[in-house]
Order: structure tokens, then C-alpha cells, then sequence
């Protein structure tokens, strides 16, 4: 047996988490640098990883394999293609910025103001590694139950994020505040749980496929694919249909989808920029995931069958989240429903089929991780330094801190995927991906790119430009820890933007692979295929 | 040599992150290394142009492959130059006017205190314009594309704290991002059509491929065209552009990034020659523009935007010109040259000008001021006769050939086209007149700015008027030494093909009908503005002239197209999405769950029923298992 890398990879930030929680309140101090190393080490293991994954070979590798509960099926398997190491990679590179740019986030409170809760440090710091932990597992899993079960249980921790450690700022008082806060914590959760059931009735359904067509059931993605390929597994059109709409369902309400998609600005408006993150960039990335490794490949035919009314609603997503971003007062929930534009785009490079479409999907899951994270940590800062959330309440802000709104407008133009930047390159390939096989739907999602100019621009202008607002006077600009979470995150950007190619690489073969599970090939251009 | 095209982009782009990230500690020297580096950049082209020189014309063009970009799939984009006879124009006008025009705003925002980031967003245009002349390929030309668009939105937006200034900025970048649309799809209809989008490849496969999808692209490629080089119908963000400081109008909303759109078409000629349709938008866009900008132009009283509308409406003739195909890219180009040294050099004179009077820009609060700024009025002067076409500067060689290669496009179209080029020559004298005489003759306006300083107009530096002299030698002697042995003819026509036009009436006929409504023009410029005080309150005047004052309504349109209806869709949609979509899902999940009435005591509640439910759930898996089995 070879050494349990993504065992480890997935174990650490848990153990992290036990050691965090467990550091007494009197040194609450030392959980955070505790966090922050762990998830540091986790970056590490994620590199190491990401680098012996090996693009020409094995579809699935760094492969563990345990019976676990042997009389369901159900066993212990881990595995990783490209795009699984990328999405990894991404979770482990954004956690130290998470904990570092909500380092205060959950600072006890004034001990003068007793009716105010207690804010267990600790708590906040584990609850962020026990996300991550389970993330990165759900990633890994090629057990589909194995899969369900962790993809339902971060359900807890980013309850108890949302709800117990939220956004102080609101305009009707700390009261209002934690109203909201509770509300937007229950909706996220009956949301995904709703989602998560039924999604639990398609996995019985599929054991119980498996169970009656080859004898024993099975949880097992490979042993799947290989039955079904062998020809031993022939799933009935509707059998089929059922459980690939059960497992959508469930992973359009994580990505989320148009209509699905209110929980999102909610969870994100009240939740602190840094949990908004953890959210957007890293647990919803589960989703639009789980969709290309579950979704295609386990029920290819219904895929394409659902393809219409998929493309349909991630269009409606992509022009609807942009409008409504238009649409918002505050900052935040106008990078939530930009957001939802932007998993529009991501759902849409996947059922295009296309190459360049799943591959920008993937892409576009790493750069719309990074570019948000960016954007939404210098929201934090800025909303933390004048406790209010809405874009009237600023105004010249570019005058007394200059570099953060410098940061601010570099994050924004990254999420209008500005070229030379890295959702640039995301953003085309799904857009030629998806108009070489669709070119109406193609040529409808540009108008994403003129109304994310305009939700950007507008925000950066009202928040940034203008006479200095009285109250934002003296706002001080951003400090060391701040700009050392924000100035990776834009070089990243950057280097991605100009030299994606080591992402591609890794990414271009897992997509190759998933195009002929679902028997597609690119269209030919128009003038060779003539020929 | 194929290696030093790199630089040429390299350089400025150093620059920028130098001095965009170098603090404080670069406020001394920023100036400095930004002009420098510059500098360094023209010292670059000149040395490949000479290089270039050195080669028959038909192996002039040097490629460079830097790395790839992007692959997947088939979808392979390349980081990789292309410099021929087309791209080395661009790249010393570029790099030329732009180390003149840095120059210059070292002495223009002396007393800025943000001149090292003015001096940084700079560098950044000449990296990025660079970028889009050099590219080998559409898609690396888009990064350079888009790249002129965020330097243009940082400059005219570089005064922020005016509120005029970030919404100016803000508008230019969306409306040219409706234009960027236009170049994304047609980079998406090349790779689908030819597999491919990089120059040599698609250029040279365009016989092959069907005239609808060409027609398509060419249309696109014209949307693209359109908000980059304010065309109609995307040309409304231009004169709101004027909001930027005046270097920044010399050379980007005047010299260089405007004209982006002349070279995409030309680029793309191949692609226009075969899809006739496509050259009928062009050179309708071009020729309606033309006269659109001139209209607005007379009515202006803000010097810097009766030149906006001047630049408008000359680029509206290079567009017209490349639509014309082989008979019109030369001398579109050639055109671009000369209007890059005689727009570049007037802005640079009404900043200057503006620099003597407190900021003002109302040309009635101006008036006899040619005996307090001599070299200004000088340079101006000249700039001024090439632009009305005076026989013998540079405006004079290029806008006549245009004129005549329209009147050759033959039939009604070449009518209506020559006579809309004739007379956009007409009102160009008219409104030029008009603001060289409200500026420097008649008398003294002036007035005391917002906080009673009266102004005392002087000379500008000399880091400022030696610029200014540079240019107006390009204007008066460029367009000369291009027509010289037809000179600029044989220098591109390797490159864009190139055929003699032959107006039916003659070339004689044509130059002199030019000179005749040149000559109209002035005159009655000079009988309003001349013989006549100037009121330093504009009148009331007729509907015309107040449609003009107001661009044509161009906003009042758009605002009435599609900001209202658009701030009422979104406004609509945010009540639907938290009535509507949420209120549905959130009153199922009510009504199932009984679980109103439970929301205030959630936090332990809704973890035990959710507890009960993973439970419940997993009771079930365990059920259906079992029974599963039994049945198996």
C-alpha cells in the first residue's frame, strides 16, 4: 500500500480542527496561528499532490481503496483526476487567506457589553478547518455514498459559521443583525438539506440499480464505469433519468442554479467576508464539481437529455444574477448574485460538451474562486472599517486609502474577467466552447460580459470615486495583515491570467475523458469539416 | 531582431508596474522613468524600423512566438507577434507621439500630486496599445484591446473625486464593452469557422469560407470597431471622455487608442474584400460619422469638445476609407498618421491654452489670446491648416485622397459617399475657423474662474510647447513626404494590397471641389465668429444647433432606449426575486416543515431536526439496503 496522500491531504485540516477547538480560551490567540499553520501544511500536502499527479496518466490516481461498510457496498475510495487535484488546490490555497483575513472575525466582544454573546475564537478557527477538511474529501471521494456523506456533513460547520459568527454590520442594529443572521443561516441549511434528501433517495435508487443488474451494490464510481462499460450494467432510460435528477437537484442547489439560487445572497450578505468566501469560492464549488464527476459521469445519456433545460437555466442564471447584481444597495450581496452569474457560466461550459467549454469550466471553478476571494475579502476590510454594508454609505473612498481601492478595482476587474487577468481566459473558453456547439446560446451569455462592466463599475464608482464622503474620512488604508492576504491572491491572478497553461495541462486529459464517458466530440470547424 | 518586438511592449509595461507599485518613495523620479521608458520604446521601433527597411518589401514582417497561452483541445492561442509594414506604422506613431505627449505632461501635471500614477496608467496604454498593433492573433489582440480600454477608463477617470469624471469613465467602458462583444463573437465565429483565429491562417483561408459567416464576422469586427473608435451607434462616450486630462486627449482619445478600430478593419481586410455587405456597414457607419461628429462639432463651445467631435468625425473618414477596401486602407492609414501629429498637436495646444487660463474651456470666455501664447498659437495655427486641408500640409494629401477614393467607389454609392466626404471636409473648415477664432483673434473674454483668480494667459514651459513644435512639423511636412514618390503607397501595399482610385470626374475635379467648400466653410466661419464680436453667453439658437450642443440627443436616446428600461427591469427583478422566486420556495419550505413559528429559537433546533432527518435518511438507506438484498 502506497502512503496515504489524499488520506492526509483531508485528515490534517481535520485533526486541525479537534487540536483548534481544543486550545483553551485563555490563549485563544494561539488557535489562530494554529489554524493558520495547519492550513498552511495542508497547502503543502495539496502541492505535493497536484505535482505527482501525473496528466498522462491513469484517469484516477493517488488511489486509496478500504472496504468500510461491507454489506451496503459502501467502501472507502479516494482518487483524484485533473480536475479534482486543481479544485483541491484551490481549497487548500484559499483557507490561510480565509483564516487571515478573518483573524479578528471572531475577537470576544467588548467585555463591557455583557448582553452581547460570546464569541468562542476557537470555535470559529475549527469550524473553518472542518469545512475544508471535508471539502477536500468530497473532492476525493470516487464512493458515491462516501461522497454524499461528506458533501451533506459541511452542511454543519457552515451552519454554525453563518449563523454563530456573522456580519455585525447591518443598518437596523445588532438586533436586526442577528435576526437576519439566524435567517439566513436556517435558509441556507433547509435549502441545502432539501437539496441533500433528495438527493440521498438517488443514491438508494442507484445501490439499488446496481444491486439488482450485477448482483451486489455498489457505491463504487470505477466499478460502475467499468460495468457499464464492460455492458454489464444497462440502466433503464428512466431509471436513469430519475437518479441524474436527484443527484442535480442536490448539486444545483450547492453550485446554486437558477431558481435555486436565494439561499446564496443571503448566506452571503450575513455571513463575514471571509466565510462568504468559504462559501462561494470553495464549498459551491463542490457543486458545479460534483455535476461533472457524478452527474456525467454516472448517467451520461440523461445528461444530455437535460442538456435544453439545463443550458436554459444556467442562461436565465448568467443575464439574471448580472441584472440583479445591478439591482443591489449592498456590497456584498452584489458579489453574491454576481456570483451567481458567474456559476451560470460555469454550468454552462459543462453541458455544452465541448472541450473548451468543460475544460474553462473547470478553469473558470479555480478563477472564480480567486477573483471573488479577492474581491470580497477587500469588501470585508472595507466594510469593517465603517460597520455598514451599503454602497450609499461610501463615497471617495479612493482618496484617503488608495490601495484599497486599488485592490477593490483590480478584484473588480478580475470578476468583469478583464483580459490579462486569470477569468478571462475561463470566461472565453467556456463562451467559444459553448457557441461552437450552440452558437445562440453562446452569443445570449455575452451579455454577461456587458452587465458584469456594469455591476463592477458601478459599485467601484460609488463606493470609490466621488467627493470623500464625511464619514469615510480618516479611513485608514489597508494594513500589513490585510494587504499581505490581498497581494497573493492578485498576483495569482495575474500569473494565471498570462500562464494558465500548468492548470490546463492537468485539467485538459480528466476533460477528454468525462467528453467520451459521455460519447462527445468537439465540432469540427466549418471549412475542415466541408473538406 | 524578432526578439526585440517583445520589448517594444515590455518596456512600458515595466514601467507601469514600477511606478504603480513603487509608492511614495517614486514620487520625485516616477515622471521620469515613465518618460523614459518610453522613450526606450521609440528608440526600439526606430531601430526595428530601419532593420525593416533594410528588407525588400515582400519580407519585411517579423514573428516572434513568446509562449503559448492558452490550449485546449484545438483551441491553441499564442503569446506571438506580428511587426510588417501595418504594425510598424502603429508602433512608431505609438511610441512616438506618446514619449512626445509624456513629455509634455511632465509639465502639464507638475503640481499633481498623483503624477507618478498618471505617469504609470501612461505606460500602461503604450504597453497595452502596443500590444494590440503587435499581436499575430485576435484573441492576444483582444488582451491588448480590452488593455487600451482599462488605461483609457483609469485616465479619464483620473480626476475621481469629480463625480463628472468616474461617471465619464464608467461610461466609456461599458459602452466599448458592448463593442468588445462584438470582437469576442467574431473571434468565436473564426474558430469555428477556420479553427483558428490568428492572423496568417484565417486571412488566408477566407476564400474557402462561405460570404454569410464572413459577412458575420465583418459585422462584428465593425461592432468592435464602433466602441473603440466612438462610431455611431456606440460613439456617445467620447466627448464625455474630455474629462481626462488633456494629455490623455492627445493621445489616446485623439492620436492612437480611437483609431484601434481603422486598424482592426484594416487588418481584417482580407475578411471585408469578400463579404461586400459587411463594407456597406463600413463605410455607412464611416460616412454618417463623419458628418455626425462635424455637426457637433460647430456647436460646441468647450474647445476641448468641438475637437472631440472633430476626432469623431476625421476617424469617421478612415473608417469610411478601410470600407472602401484596397482602393481606401492605404490611405486610411496614411490619413491616421497625419491626424495623429495634427489632432495629438491642437489638444496639446488647448491644453496648453487651458494651462494659461485657469482650466477654463468655455472657447467664449477665451478671445485674443494668440499675443500672449505666441508658440501655442503658432503650432495650433498649423495643426488647424492641416486639419481643414490647406493645400500642402499633411491634412490636405491624406483626406483628399480619401475623398477622391470615395467619389471612386463609382455609382450612387460613390456619390452619396464623395459628396458626404466633401462636405464633411466644408463643415470641418467651418468649425476648426470657428475655434481658432473664438481662441486666438477678436477680443478678450475672459472671465475670473470659480474662486476670482482672473487669469493671466502665458506661455506654457518649454517641457510642454517643445512637444507641440515636434507635431507641428509632422503636420505640416508628414503628409508630404508620404505622397512623395507615393512613398507611403508602396510602404503598405504589401501588406493591405492596394489599387489606384479613379473618380469618374477626375482627381483634378475632386481637389478642387475640396478647396472650394474648404474655402465656404471658412468664410462663413469667419463671417459669424470674425467679422462679428463673439456673445461669451451662447445664444439661443435653432433647433439644429441646440440638438447639436446636446450631441444629437445621443444621450437623451440612450437614457430613453436603455437606462430607463433597464433601471426598471432591474428594479422589477429584485422585487421578483424576493418576493417571487423566494417567497415561493421559502413558503413551501413553511408550510412543509411547520417551521415559522420555530425561527426564533433556531440554533439548537434546526441542528437536532436536522440531526433526526440525516438520521431518518440514513434509516431509510439502511432499510432499502436490506431489502434490496432480500430481494436479490
Amino acid at each position: 500500500m502506497s502512503f496515504p496522500l489524499l488520506t492526509l491531504t483531508a485528515g490534517l485540516p481535520a485533526l486541525g480542527a479537534i487540536a483548534t477547538a481544543a486550545v483553551p480560551a485563555a490563549r485563544r490567540g494561539a488557535a489562530k496561528w494554529l489554524a493558520l499553520v495547519v492550513s498552511l501544511a495542508t497547502l503543502v500536502l495539496a502541492a505535493i499532490a497536484f505535482v505527482r499527479f501525473d496528466p498522462g496518466g491513469a484517469r484516477y490516481q493517488l488511489t486509496e481503496s478500504h472496504a468500510w461498510i461491507a454489506d451496503f457496498g459502501v467502501r472507502y475510495e479516494l482518487g483524484v483526476d485533473g480536475i479534482a487535484v486543481a479544485l483541491i488546490g484551490l481549497t487548500a490555497l484559499l483557507v490561510p487567506f480565509v483564516i487571515a483575513a478573518g483573524w479578528h472575525d471572531a475577537d470576544p466582544l467588548e467585555e463591557k457589553n455583557p448582553n452581547r454573546r460570546w464569541r468562542p475564537t476557537q470555535g470559529f478557527f475549527a469550524l473553518i478547518l472542518l469545512v475544508e477538511a471535508m471539502v477536500i474529501i468530497s473532492f476525493e471521494a470516487t464512493d458515491v455514498f462516501l461522497f454524499y456523506i461528506f458533501f451533506e456533513a459541511m452542511l454543519i460547520p457552515m451552519y454554525f459559521l453563518i449563523g454563530g459568527f456573522g456580519d455585525r454590520a447591518h443598518e437596523h442594529g445588532e438586533e436586526e443583525a442577528a435576526r437576519q443572521r439566524s435567517y439566513a443561516a436556517v435558509k441556507f441549511l433547509l435549502y441545502n438539506l432539501a437539496g441533500g434528501l433528495i438527493m440521498l433517495a438517488a443514491v438508494i435508487g442507484l445501490y439499488a440499480v446496481t444491486a439488482d443488474q450485477l448482483g451486489q451494490g455498489t457505491f463504487s464510481l470505477q466499478e460502475i464505469l467499468q460495468a457499464r462499460a464492460a455492458g454489464e450494467l444497462d440502466m433503464s432510460t428512466t431509471a436513469e433519468r430519475a437518479l441524474f435528477l436527484g443527484f442535480f437537484f442536490a448539486f444545483a442547489v450547492k453550485a446554486p442554479l437558477f431558481p435555486l439560487h436565494t439561499w446564496l445572497p443571503n448566506a452571503m450578505g450575513e455571513a463575514t467576508a471571509p466565510v462568504a468566501v468559504l462559501i462561494t469560492a470553495v464549498v459551491d464549488k463542490v457543486g458545479t464539481f460534483a455535476m461533472l464527476r457524478f452527474c456525467l459521469q454516472l448517467f451520461p445519456e440523461a445528461s444530455k437529455w437535460a442538456t435544453p433545460a439545463i443550458l436554459v437555466l444556467a442562461l436565465i442564471s448568467i443575464v439574471y444574477g448580472a441584472l440583479l447584481a445591478v439591482g443591489q444597495r449592498d456590497i456584498k450581496r452584489l458579489i453574491a448574485y454576481a456570483s451567481i452569474s458567474h456559476f451560470g457560466f460555469i454550468i454552462l461550459g459543462i453541458f455544452a460538451m465541448t472541450s473548451q467549454g468543460q475544460g474553462g469550466a473547470t478553469l473558470y471553478m479555480v478563477n472564480h474562486g480567486i477573483s471573488t476571494a479577492a474581491l470580497m475579502l477587500v469588501a470585508g476590510f472595507l466594510i469593517s472599517r465603517r460597520g455598514s454594508r451599503l454602497i450609499a454609505s461610501y463615497g471617495g473612498v479612493q482618496k484617503v486609502a488608495p490601495v484599497l481601492a486599488g485592490t477593490f478595482l483590480i478584484g473588480g476587474l478580475a470578476t468583469l474577467s478583464l483580459p490579462g487577468l486569470a477569468p478571462f481566459v475561463s470566461e472565453f473558453l467556456v463562451l467559444v466552447g459553448t457557441f461552437s456547439r450552440y452558437p445562440a446560446v453562446g452569443i445570449i451569455a455575452t451579455t454577461g460580459i456587458v452587465l458584469a462592466a456594469l455591476y463592477v463599475l458601478v459599485l467601484y464608482q460609488r463606493t470609490m470615486t466621488g467627493p470623500v464622503k464625511a464619514e469615510v474620512q480618516g479611513m485608514p488604508d489597508l494594513k500589513v495583515r490585510e494587504l499581505a492576504v490581498v497581494a497573493p491572491l492578485i498576483a495569482l491572478l495575474i500569473v494565471l491570467g498570462v500562464y494558465p497553461k500548468p492548470l490546463t495541462d492537468v485539467v485538459n486529459p480528466a476533460v477528454q475523458q468525462t467528453l467520451s464517458d459521455v460519447h462527445k466530440t468537439d465540432p469540427k470547424p466549418a471549412l475542415e469539416a466541408s473538406k | 531582431m524578432d526578439y526585440l518586438i517583445g520589448w517594444l511592449v515590455l518596456l512600458p509595461l515595466l514601467g507601469a508596474g514600477v511606478l504603480l507599485t513603487g509608492g511614495r518613495r517614486l514620487d520625485r523620479t516616477g515622471h521620469w522613468i515613465g518618460t523614459v521608458l518610453a522613450g526606450s520604446s521609440f528608440v526600439v521601433a526606430a531601430v526595428l524600423f530601419f532593420d525593416m527597411l533594410g528588407r525588400s518589401g515582400e519580407d519585411r514582417a517579423l514573428h516572434s512566438t513568446a509562449f503559448t497561452w492558452i490550449s485546449v483541445g484545438s483551441f491553441k492561442a499564442d503569446v506571438a507577434f506580428q511587426l510588417d509594414q501595418l504594425s510598424m506604422t502603429f508602433a512608431l506613431l505609438i511610441t512616438g507621439v506618446g514619449t512626445l505627449i509624456h513629455i509634455y505632461s511632465i509639465g502639464y501635471m507638475e503640481h499633481d500630486e498623483r503624477r507618478r500614477r498618471f505617469f504609470g496608467y501612461l505606460n500602461l496604454f503604450l504597453a497595452a496599445m502596443l500590444l494590440l498593433v503587435l499581436a499575430d492573433n485576435y484573441l492576444l489582440l483582444y488582451v491588448g484591446w480590452e488593455g487600451v480600454g482599462l488605461a483609457s477608463y483609469l485616465l479619464i477617470g483620473f480626476w475621481q473625486h469629480k463625480p463628472s469624471a468616474a461617471t465619464a469613465a464608467k461610461k466609456a467602458f461599458i459602452v466599448n464593452r458592448v463593442g468588445d462583444v462584438g470582437l469576442s463573437i467574431a473571434i468565436m465565429l473564426m474558430f469555428t469557422t477556420f479553427g483558428t483565429f490568428t492572423f496568417g491562417p484565417v486571412l488566408g483561408a477566407v476564400d474557402g469560407a462561405g460570404e454569410g459567416v464572413l459577412t458575420g464576422i465583418g459585422l462584428m469586427l465593425l461592432l468592435a470597431a464602433c466602441g473603440k473608435s466612438a462610431q455611431v451607434p456606440l460613439q456617445s462616450w467620447l466627448g464625455d471622455a474630455m474629462e481626462g486630462p488633456t494629455p490623455v486627449s492627445a493621445l489616446i482619445h485623439a492620436a492612437t487608442m480611437v483609431t484601434a478600430g481603422v486598424y482592426l478593419i484594416t487588418r481584417s481586410g482580407a475578411i471585408f474584400d469578400a463579404a461586400p455587405t459587411a463594407q456597406v456597414a463600413v463605410v455607412t457607419v464611416g460616412a454618417v460619422t463623419l458628418l455626425f461628429g462635424a455637426i457637433v462639432g460647430c456647436a460646441k463651445d468647450d474647445i476641448k469638445k468641438a475637437l472631440a467631435g472633430s476626432t469623431m468625425s476625421q476617424i469617421g473618414y478612415m473608417v469610411m476609407a478601410a470600407g472602401l477596401g484596397p482602393i481606401g486602407y492605404v490611405f486610411a492609414i496614411m490619413h491616421l498618421v497625419t491626424h495623429g501629429f495634427f489632432k495629438a498637436g491642437l489638444f496639446l495646444g488647448a491644453g496648453s491654452v487651458m494651462h494659461g487660463m485657469n482650466d477654463e474651456v468655455d472657447m467664449r470666455k477665451y478671445g485674443a489670446l494668440r499675443k500672449y501664447m505666441p508658440v501655442t498659437f503658432v503650432t495650433f495655427g498649423l495643426g488647424y491648416l492641416a486639419i481643414i486641408g490647406f493645400p500642402g500640409l499633411s491634412g490636405f494629401f491624406s483626406k483628399d485622397k480619401i475623398i477622391e477614393a470615395a467619389f471612386a467607389k463609382g455609382g450612387t454609392e460613390g456619390w452619396i459617399l464623395g459628396g458626404a466626404a466633401l462636405l464633411g471636409a466644408g463643415i470641418t473648415a467651418f468649425y476648426m475657423t470657428r475655434v481658432m477664432l473664438m481662441t486666438f483673434f477678436g477680443e478678450k473674454r475672459w472671465e475670473p474662474d470659480a474662486e476670482g483668480h482672473e487669469p493671466h494667459p502665458h506661455e506654457s514651459p518649454k517641457s510642454m510647447t517643445i512637444p507641440m513644435v515636434v507635431l507641428a512639423f509632422g503636420s505640416v511636412f508628414a503628409g508630404f513626404l508620404f505622397s512623395w514618390n507615393e512613398a507611403f503607397v508602396k510602404w503598405l501595399e504589401p501588406v493591405t494590397s492596394f489599387e489606384e482610385a479613379h473618380p469618374p470626374m477626375g482627381a483634378a475635379a475632386v481637389t478642387g471641389a475640396t478647396m472650394v467648400v474648404m474655402l465656404l466653410g471658412v468664410g462663413l466661419a469667419w463671417a459669424m465668429y470674425g467679422r462679428r464680436p463673439v456673445p461669451s453667453v451662447a445664444p439661443r439658437a435653432s433647433w439644429l444647433t441646440r440638438a447639436a450642443r446636446r450631441d444629437l440627443l445621443q444621450d437623451d436616446f440612450n437614457h430613453v432606449a436603455l437606462v430607463l428600461p433597464g433601471e426598471y427591469l432591474t428594479r422589477g427583478l429584485v422585487y421578483v426575486d424576493h418576493k417571487g422566486v423566494d417567497g415561493v420556495v421559502n413558503g413551501t419550505a413553511a408550510a412543509v416543515g411547520g417551521l415559522s413559528g420555530r425561527m426564533r429559537r433556531l440554533q439548537n433546533g434546526y441542528v437536532r431536526s436536522y440531526a433526526v432527518s440525516m438520521l431518518a435518511g440514513t434509516a431509510v438507506l439502511v432499510a432499502a439496503t436490506l431489502l434490496m438484498r432480500g430481494v436479490a
